[in-house]
């Protein structure tokens, strides 16, 4: 029941602060903002951080894990996540609504594709004649195949907990799972050092990726499996044989701070962040080797007829 | 009576591996039959303490709290409130150390609030300036030990700084430097009460087998839904993980101190505070000091795990740093924390083993001398930061803060480095790879997975029985027993599978170099000093280049493990060695053994409990590791470890599976110490 009563709660307060805004005032406290471990989400949160500095807001970074942040953000322990992706954090997200605490504070515009691919060379050098398109992988298990995968081609998948068994799922419903095999690694970081591993020794590989993402610029060819529908996975009902839907990227926020920061609140709703942006933020730090801090600030200076419309 | 025959170890031994491959052979794989595997009745266990903890936490005892932002009253359950409370207590401390480092505002806020803050944004905490933290650092050290020590602490300070990571190095600093005082008081008087009442150390004993013992990304999730996210939960967390060994040996060590000793300082008239704080604890100073010792390098080997749950600082950086594949900065990085735990170390031993010199009659100068003499820095200091702003025109200023990652950096080094690597070893490891799980590692999961339940509880217990009778019979089949009733078994048999295999690879290596070692005083120290080093040294930084070579497969998971768990092989072996009287080597001399007979016949039987316990802690070291291998990607219980942080069950799901790791060590432990016990009483050494 108290789920419930939470959920009806947290849309009333938005109703409330959307019309309270105006007049109200932000409270001095700091609102808290989460750090992951991955550049474009870090920039973001000191770009944030900037817009609500620029009303003269105070606000606090602090590290957290991305899967356990929505529990902190439940217990108002963290104010805001910017960056909530579909596939990897959906679950923890809804998790932590459905117990109540967090509201949703709408997508970004960037939509968002988390699938599994091949890095842009394996495409270009024709290591897997066909790839692109998902049939080509039946007849090329060797190029993928790995010390441990017992002469099958081996397939990167992220962490176990991002998406639970989708992955091996979808293998078998294609008919694929007698020349595949799918391995969970533990962590992003796994997967960037195979796919770098991978990049130097030329050989193919198929990971689990997402865009936008740093590996963008690279090149990095997601393969093209059959469309996604309502209902074709086998957690909704289907038979598994589908690929990921074209995603989104929500804003997520503790149920109190549209109250407490109605002015922030405003400002953080409207924030709408395009792949082209996201993927600024990102080269800032991964390709010219700037700090996140300076990295923020010179995006902030760059794009101020953006950012600006957001906090009038 | 049992005959003779059965009373011979080797022989109980075979007679037990016989029927254990007799019970392999003859129970088929069956999912429904008992004797295969036994019923999950304890899976229903993780919801119920994940609804307890909620209940707990969210429910229970609600009082109105009157929130002044949202200007309503909210129920707020009485437990979240106190330790809500604790939290902001020690964010507090946290926050003003860091801001005497740093500078900040927080503090100021803390006191006047955060509106008269907003109103007042010049009102801001000034940084010391790195220069005076610097010389203060190795003015400490002159003070406590002498030339060598300030020099190590300059080199220390000066390499954090140049190499741009002052910022977040403070930040971890001023997280230990309240974590470990509480680690110390706690400890210290825990095993003081522990020592004094049997009670009390009843108590304590399973709770502290299991605290250091579990697994720390277990506890992550229940700390932060108690104390929430930030810094303190960090430092809450680091104390949960440091205290342990602080209790243990102060236990320990006032356990040892001589009965006459404690009958001196009776007969002297002392009271109970003068015996205890006055006699016993100076005299149990050397294992104090190493449960100190321990105690900071645990803070500090917590340093990365912390920054999952809100610690800033090098940790963060660290796994920053990862992600983008800067192994170059990683290594900085975590260089920055091994030179802070050494250090701190250092300066801690060197303060315990100062000795007050209550004769001398000095003057008021000489008796302040080092407080004088910070005071010129601190006065030079400033005036070097003020020119500082004349001297650079980029708006750094270099005397007084060398802002985060504008230092030099070696990073393109190491990067080049781990190029050329990969490059030119992939190839010819890959055949090695290939060779070891193919022909290795396959068959011995297959081999740990095909083991019938009841087999695997003979096996045990039996050894068990032979080891230390029917209590040590009973204590490993409980322990066993938990595990086999949770619906991970097999999860924990490819988790014991592969802590076997790194334990057996690394207690060859580790007694191998500690045999090596052992015999000169120079490479011991060397040896131990790696020892500290790669205990503090985070092991995310090699785990990258591993992966890179290895791949996302079970041996780059091993190399980390192996790496990580070869420390305490080595650590004891050559403590164990070294503590062999020389009276009984020279004996051995004498008598005109050669070097392998004295090696074999007279240091090993006298080291081997010893180094028993240094195969215990690799088991530890090695069940730690293993979870952490989570992060590479494994298929046992450390990857549902990793995902309790996101489940919907996950404080539930988390203790249990952390408790199901603790289990497997601790059995171990049990059966390692209870020998060791054993044996030490047979030749006779305390």
């Amino acid at each position: 029941m108290l789920k419930y009563l939470y959920t009806t709660l947290s849309a009333a307060s938005i109703a409330l602060a959307l019309g309270g805004a105006a007049s109200a005032q932000d409270s001095a406290e700091p609102i808290i903002i989460p750090t992951h471990n991955w550049s474009s989400q870090v920039v973001m949160a000191y770009v944030i951080g900037g817009m609500f500095e620029s009303i003269g807001d105070k606000v606090e970074y602090v590290p957290a894990d991305s899967q356990a942040v929505y529990e902190a953000i439940r217990n108002g322990d963290v104010t805001i996540s910017h960056e909530v992706w579909q596939s990897t954090f959906g679950a923890s997200f809804y998790n932590a609504m459905a117990q109540g605490g967090v509201i949703d504070a709408g997508n970004h515009e960037a939509m968002t594709l988390e699938e599994l691919g091949v890095p842009h060379y394996v495409v270009e050098q024709n290591l897997c004649p066909g790839l692109p398109a998902w049939e080509a992988l039946k007849d090329c298990a060797a190029v993928f195949a790995t010390a441990d995968s017992d002469g099958k081609g081996r397939i990167l998948e992220g962490p176990q907990s991002w998406h639970g068994d989708l992955m091996p799922d979808r293998v078998a419903a294609l008919g694929l799972d007698d020349k595949y095999v799918v391995k969970f690694a533990g962590s992003a970081d796994a997967i960037w050092a195979e796919l770098e591993s991978a990049k130097k020794e030329g050989r193919g590989i198929i990971t689990f990726n997402w865009t936008p993402n740093f590996t963008d610029a690279d090149g990095f060819d997601f393969i093209k499996f059959p469309a996604y529908s309502d209902g074709c996975r086998k957690a909704d009902g289907g038979d598994g044989s589908c690929g990921s839907p074209i995603g989104w990227l929500k804003k997520a926020a503790n149920y109190k701070f549209p109250k407490t920061h109605p002015k922030a609140y405003t400002i953080f709703s409207k924030i709408s962040f395009s792949t082209a942006q996201i993927g600024q933020m990102a080269a800032l730090v991964d390709i010219d080797k700037m700090s996140h801090e300076d990295a923020a600030k010179k995006w902030l200076a760059d794009n101020q007829d953006v950012w600006m419309t957001w906090t009038k | 009576m049992r005959s003779p025959l059965l009373r011979s170890g080797p022989l109980q031994v075979a007679l037990l591996v016989v029927v254990f491959l007799v019970l392999c052979a003859a129970i088929p794989a069956n999912e429904n039959s008992y004797l295969w595997r036994l019923p999950h009745l304890l899976s229903g266990l993780p919801e119920e303490i994940n609804k307890f903890v909620k209940y707990m936490m969210f429910e229970w005892w609600p009082i109105d709290i009157y929130d002044p932002d949202i200007e309503e009253y909210e129920a707020s359950p009485l437990i979240k409130e106190v330790t809500r409370a604790f939290s902001t207590a020690i964010l507090f401390c946290i926050d003003l150390l860091r801001e005497v480092f740093v500078g900040g505002v927080k503090t100021i806020a803390a006191v006047v609030g955060w509106d008269f803050a907003r109103a007042h944004p010049d009102l801001v905490w000034p940084a010391l300036p790195w220069t005076i933290v610097a010389a203060g650092a190795a003015l400490l050290g002159y003070a406590l030990k002498g030339g060598w020590l300030a020099a190590m602490a300059a080199f220390a300070t000066l390499y954090i700084s140049i190499f741009g990571q002052w910022e977040p190095a403070m930040e971890t600093l001023s997280l230990v430097l309240i974590a470990a005082p509480i680690s110390f008081t706690l400890g210290l008087f825990l095993g003081i009460a522990a020592f004094k009442s049997r009670a009390v150390e009843a108590a304590l004993t399973p709770l502290l087998n299991v605290a250091q013992t579990m697994p720390h990304f277990s506890y992550l999730v229940p700390v932060m839904v108690m104390f929430g996210v930030g810094d303190h939960a960090g430092a809450i967390a680091t104390i949960i993980f440091a205290t342990p060994p602080m209790v243990r040996l102060t236990i320990l060590g006032l356990k040892k101190v001589p009965l006459e000793v404690v009958e001196a300082a009776m007969m002297s008239g002392c009271n109970t505070q003068q015996l205890m704080f006055k006699v016993m604890i100076p005299a149990a100073r050397r294992d104090i000091l190493i449960g100190v010792n321990q105690m900071i390098m645990q803070c500090l080997a917590l340093a990365v795990i912390a920054s999952f749950i809100g610690a800033k600082g090098l940790g963060f950086n660290l796994l920053l740093a990862l992600n983008q594949l800067r192994i170059g900065q990683a290594l900085e990085l975590g260089v920055c924390i091994v030179l802070i735990a050494v250090t701190l170390d250092k300066l801690s031993l060197a303060w315990a083993n100062k000795k007050t010199d209550y004769f001398a009659d000095q003057s008021f100068a000489m008796r302040h001398k080092f407080g004088l003499i910070f005071g010129a820095i601190f006065v030079g200091g400033i005036v070097l930061a003020w020119i500082g702003t004349f001297v650079f025109g980029d708006g750094i200023n270099y005397f007084y803060m060398i802002p985060h990652n504008k230092g030099i950096t070696t990073e393109s080094f190491w990067q080049s480095g781990v190029d050329w690597m990969v490059e030119n070893w992939y190839q010819g490891l890959q055949g090695f790879n290939r060779w070891l799980i193919v022909s290795v590692l396959v068959p011995m999961k297959t081999a740990f997975l095909a083991m019938p339940v009841a087999a695997t509880f003979v096996l045990t217990m039996g050894i068990g029985f032979i080891v230390g009778g029917l209590r040590s019979m009973v204590t490993v089949g409980l322990f066993l027993l938990f595990i086999a009733l949770t619906d991970w078994w097999d999860r924990a048999l490819i988790t014991a599978y592969m802590a076997t295999f790194a334990v057996i690879v690394s207690v060859i290596i580790g007694f191998s170099i500690g045999a090596l070692c052992a015999h000169n005083e120079s490479a011991s120290k060397v040896a131990l000093l790696l020892c500290d080093t790669f205990q503090t040294f985070p092991s995310f930084v090699y785990l990258i280049p591993v992966i890179m070579l290895f791949g996302v497969t079970d041996t780059s998971v091993l190399i980390a493990v192996i790496v990580y768990a070869t420390i305490p092989a080595t650590r004891y072996t050559i403590e164990g060695l070294r503590s062999v009287p020389p009276a009984l080597q020279d004996l051995g001399l004498m008598s005109g053994t050669n070097w392998y007979q004295r090696f074999a016949s007279i240091e090993l039987p006298l080291a081997l409990p010893h180094i028993m316990l240094g195969i215990n802690q690799t088991v530890i070291f090695a069940l730690f590791m293993v979870i952490i291998g989570a992060m590479i990607g494994t298929d046992d219980l450390g990857q549902y470890i990793l995902k309790a942080l996101s489940d919907k069950n996950g404080i539930g799901n988390g203790l249990m599976l952390g408790l199901c790791v603790a289990f497997m060590g601790l059995a171990v432990d049990h059966l390692i110490q209870t020998w060791a016990r054993k044996q030490r009483a047979k030749l006779g050494i305390a």
